[in-house]
């Protein structure tokens, strides 16, 4: 995928987090929560952040990525499982009326800045 | 009419990376228990923010714009070569005049597609990433900046042909209404199954050049059953852009879509 603009993003989100009286303060970690039905590549995107991050105050900064698994609920009798096939049917009724309650996400969570800068 | 368009937005100095369409099973490591802890000396900051979070922004602005100037919005999408910009002409010449359409295309590169439809008598615009460091898919912001080309006082339908790939679009909120996938008999039955977001974020498939059927071994039942085992339900029109086999309900449920919204002129 596109992990080059994804990265750009971050950092730009990532910057703009830093509060304003930490002006001056280095990211050590970006923490990313990254569900697995989104078509990231973490190695490409890990790849992309570090150049990317150059001359930036997320510069040397690890990008820690968590990958959420693909949670499945049934509207029809409740059952609740995590999909690891691309099989989209209730495993316990075969119903096809479910909702995905995570596995979507690309999200940054938090970031952790070095106290010491302060 | 075409306008070849050079949105400005912000571009990157494009980066060759590998397109993998693979995923690797790769597991990142948690500490026991799924509590994260932090790197000592530092202080962390809560963001709890969608890296995405731009596009979404302009997508709803976009989506806010096709409700003022009362357009519907049909985003089309499907690997390249599975024949989208030929069901587009020809669902072109069978909808129009009756509903005002027009058409923004995306490729990387050339402007073949927007020509082929220029025929039609559709005002439309070509967008190219390549200009912009050859983006995969088309963004909201693009879709925005493509939207000065038309008169949306004058449109009722605007379909966006998207850039043909079946990983990058379906993550990307352009404003559309609907969103519609296209595959053709002469791709693996079992693509949906190695696609599944595409095919989830899709209301409705096309599946298409039926015609070629007498010659491959093409099993049908397991593609239907791919598609429905990753998004059940999902309307399947089997169709042949070249000789409009199947192409009536595929009409019927793109114009009553579309009066829905909009309503139907006379």
């Amino acid at each position: 995928m596109h992990e080059m603009g994804v990265a750009m993003q971050i950092i730009e989100i990532a910057t703009a987090s830093i509060p304003k009286n930490m002006a001056l303060a280095r990211v050590e970690r970006v923490n990313l929560k990254v569900g697995k039905l989104s078509a990231i590549v973490s190695d490409s995107l890990r790849f992309c952040f570090e150049i990317a991050a150059k001359d930036s105050p997320l510069e040397g900064a690890e990008l820690k990525i968590d990958e959420i698994p693909v949670v499945a609920h049934c509207n029809d009798c409740g059952f609740q499982w995590t999909i690891e096939a691309p099989v989209f049917t209730c495993q316990k009724c075969t119903s096809g009326s479910i909702e995905l309650l995570s596995g979507r996400e690309l999200d940054i969570d938090s970031i952790e800045i070095a106290e010491d800068e302060n | 009419m075409i306008l070849s368009l050079l949105p400005g937005f912000k571009t990157f100095k494009a980066l060759h990376h590998d397109h993998s369409h693979s995923r690797p099973h790769v597991h990142e490591e948690h500490p026991a228990g799924g509590t994260e802890t932090r790197k000592s000396g530092t202080r962390e900051i809560k963001v709890v923010r969608r890296v995405l979070d731009a596009n979404d922004i302009m997508a709803r602005q976009n989506r806010k714009l096709f409700e003022e100037k009362n357009v519907f919005v049909l985003n089309m999408m499907s690997s390249p070569g599975s024949g989208k910009t030929t069901v587009l002409e020809k669902t072109l010449t069978h909808v129009m005049p009756d509903i005002r359409s027009a058409v923004i295309v995306g490729d990387i590169c050339t402007t073949n597609d927007a020509d082929r439809l220029a025929v039609s008598g559709a005002p439309v615009v070509q967008i190219n990433t390549d200009e912009f460091g050859g983006d995969c898919h088309l963004a909201a912001h693009v879709i925005e900046k493509a939207l000065d080309g038309i008169d949306l006082d004058a449109v009722d339908l605007l379909i966006i042909e998207n850039i043909g790939n079946l990983v990058c679009p379906a993550e990307f909120d352009i404003g559309e209404d609907t969103r519609v996938v296209v595959l053709s008999v002469t791709e693996g039955e079992d693509k949906p199954a190695k696609y599944p977001l595409m095919f989830r974020e899709c209301e409705a498939a096309l599946l298409n050049k039926i015609d070629l059927l007498p010659y491959l071994d093409y099993d049908r039942q397991a593609a239907l059953g791919f598609i429905h085992q990753v998004h059940p339900g999902m309307p399947i029109f089997e169709i042949s852009a070249k000789t409009e086999e199947g192409f009536e309900h595929w009409l019927d449920w793109l114009k009553s879509k579309v009066s829905g919204k909009v309503g139907l002129h006379r």
